[in-house]
């Protein structure tokens, strides 16, 4: 069969997201960023809330989140994006407003203004990318890194005797009075995927309801800063990540 | 109509005038000698009245922050801090300059370095003058010297930042934000509508309708020939700024022999030195920049001309006296006197360093 005859409409079964642009990603093959921000898209697009959204961007590895995703943005300071949203979203009160933080913005240099935007309650949702490295700058240990793990800047792995324990931000931030709904996800199968993307839709709608904060953890592969190949990145995540951080919803009130 | 005339603290000032101004928002955290701006705000509830947000964020660095977030939006926002504080602050205030962002910082200086002393200073002149954070860039700075000025600049400093698209920042200390002294309160201004906003600043990340193309706040661009041009495009702002804006009062500087350069509390401290000189047959004119960036050069330039010496007359250790030099390039002496670490001098105290100093 000619691939013509293939590539017909009636044989669609699937498109990009219309509010993700023809920009090319600058993420690595085999990276989890890719399809939260497909699923963001998505949630944005479905709800019909694009004129009315604005996305917060971090420092690190999605740090050009903005040229993906086809609303309006700003671009934080490293670790700042829950203080940066709590002021948009208080000036603004009827648009959505979320952040979009990788580990080492939200849990090590972010963390006061995370916990802080959580407490108060802040009615925007934190989409929290956590794949216990810093992948941006090269592969070094995060605060989520797991114990043994090796990185740049633990190359003989992880030893808790130097560097503390891994940090379990949505454990931390469920025990906020100001947080509706924390959850954890992953999107390293089709299920997972689709799980993950009623989360994001649930986040989003308790910020619009003015619920309160909303966190949702997507534990994610950094195949690049892992050294690994984005199938047996897959592999590891559940076979190492999953034991220190499990998925599922912590807090949904 | 009459005027409305109160007596209150300079900090009460910004913070009346900013509810008066129209000001969407203020984000803060308390430190002395400044925390009556907060607390006057808290009290008044703007919120209830004129829409304005009031928020106690987390730190200095979730403040300045929130104002990066609140400017974003084309909104105007501001904060107030004290010297320790507005270190804190020094990233956002390079972000918010780098992307281009209107804003209103106040800083209530007080003496360091460190935790120093919550007595009064003029210490943080370089940080303000000087860019402050990283990066090449400048505050349009603004040194009030009376209450009255605290309210009036509120405005003046938000249209500033607006007409420019640059943080502005006013620059007082311990005694012009603690003093209390007479203010005719600015009369009220409504507060932008969104589509007012939405005209005036079309670069304002509010949402993006379908007729325009995604906004983007940012201060990050990789590719070093389009940074190069942004860097240049804030140059050519820094121009405009400086060729427009430069502010300042002459004081008895006609046929004066001597000029004192002082801004802020210590110029109203040089007032009265200059009556004590004048008492003694000595003339002295008194220059006090109002835009300490821009500098009044050229004006303080033409006192040289026919001056026999000036004073540079700070609470700080040798500040602003760089720029009063580079101003005369020579052509009489300039001197300094400053007090330091929170202590503010007497008249006579100014009087007797310019005689041992320039006589």
């Amino acid at each position: 069969m000619d691939i013509n005859e293939i590539i017909k409409p009636e044989n669609l079964v699937y498109t990009k997201p219309r509010l993700m642009n023809d920009n090319p990603m600058h993420y690595c093959p085999g990276c989890s960023h890719g399809v939260v921000h497909k699923l963001i898209a998505e949630v944005i697009d479905e709800m019909g809330i694009e004129e009315e959204t604005i996305g917060v961007a971090p420092v690190g590895c999605a740090v050009f989140a903005y040229n993906y995703i086809d609303v309006d943005w700003i671009e934080a300071a490293h670790g700042r994006a829950p203080a940066i949203a709590t002021a948009v979203k208080r000036l603004n009160p009827k648009k959505m407003v979320f952040t979009y933080q990788g580990d080492g913005d939200l849990a090590a240099i972010g963390t006061a203004e995370t916990i802080h935007a959580c407490n108060r309650g802040e009615n925007i949702a934190i989409i929290f990318i956590n794949n216990g490295i810093y992948g941006m700058t090269g592969g070094q240990m995060a605060p989520t890194t797991l114990e043994g793990m090796k990185t740049s800047t633990c190359p003989y792995g992880r030893n808790v005797a130097l560097n503390g324990y891994p940090l379990r931000i949505a454990e931390l931030v469920e025990r906020v009075d100001g947080t509706c709904y924390v959850t954890r996800q992953s999107v390293h199968t089709p299920a997972a995927i689709r799980k993950a993307k009623k989360a994001i839709r649930l986040a989003f709608e308790n910020s619009m309801a003015g619920k309160g904060t909303s966190m949702v953890e997507i534990v994610s592969t950094c195949n690049s800063g892992w050294k690994m190949s984005p199938v047996k990145s897959n592999q590891w995540m559940e076979e190492h990540m999953f034991a220190k951080y499990p998925l599922g919803d912590l807090k949904n009130v | 109509m009459k005027e409305e005339i109160k007596l209150m603290k300079g900090n009460e000032a910004i913070a009346h005038a900013a509810i008066r101004y129209g000001a969407d928002g203020y984000f803060g955290y308390p430190i002395t000698p400044q925390s009556e701006v907060m607390e006057t705000l808290m009290e008044e509830q703007p919120w209830e009245t004129t829409g304005m947000v009031v928020l106690q964020a987390e730190s200095e660095v979730a403040a300045i922050n929130m104002v990066y977030g609140g400017a974003s939006c084309g909104k105007a926002v501001m904060t107030t801090s004290s010297s320790p504080g507005v270190s804190l602050m020094q990233e956002g205030v390079s972000y918010l300059a780098g992307a281009e962002l209107p804003c209103l910082i106040v800083n209530v200086m007080r003496g360091g370095p460190g935790l120093g002393t919550i007595q009064p200073s003029q210490a943080d002149y370089f940080q303000a003058t000087k860019g402050g954070g990283h990066g090449d860039y400048h505050l349009i700075t603004l040194a009030p010297a009376s209450v009255q000025e605290m309210a009036d600049f509120v405005a003046l400093g938000f249209d500033l930042a607006f007409k420019y698209r640059n943080p502005a920042i006013l620059l007082a200390d311990g005694v012009i934000g603690q003093m209390m002294e007479k203010v005719v309160l600015p009369p009220f201004r409504k507060r932008r509508t969104e589509e007012e906003i939405r005209q005036q600043n079309p670069w304002a990340t509010l949402g993006k309708p379908k007729d325009r193309k995604r906004n983007v706040v940012t201060s990050l661009e990789l590719d070093p020939a389009i940074m190069e041009q942004n860097n240049i495009r804030f140059q050519a702002t820094y121009k405009r700024i400086a060729e427009n804006e430069v502010r300042y009062e002459e004081i008895n500087c006609e046929n004066a022999d001597y000029l004192i350069v002082a801004f802020g509390s210590m110029s109203r401290i040089c007032q009265k030195t200059i009556e004590l000189a004048a008492e003694e047959g000595i003339k002295i004119g008194l220059l006090r920049p109002i835009t300490l960036w821009p500098f009044p050069t050229e004006a303080i330039a033409r006192q040289a001309d026919h001056v026999k010496g000036i004073l540079s007359a700070e609470l700080n250790a040798g500040q602003m006296v760089e720029d009063v030099r580079l101003a005369v390039n020579g052509k009489v002496r300039v001197e300094h006197f400053g007090r330091l670490g929170g202590i503010v001098p007497t008249p006579d105290e100014v009087l007797t360093a310019l005689k041992e100093k320039l006589m």
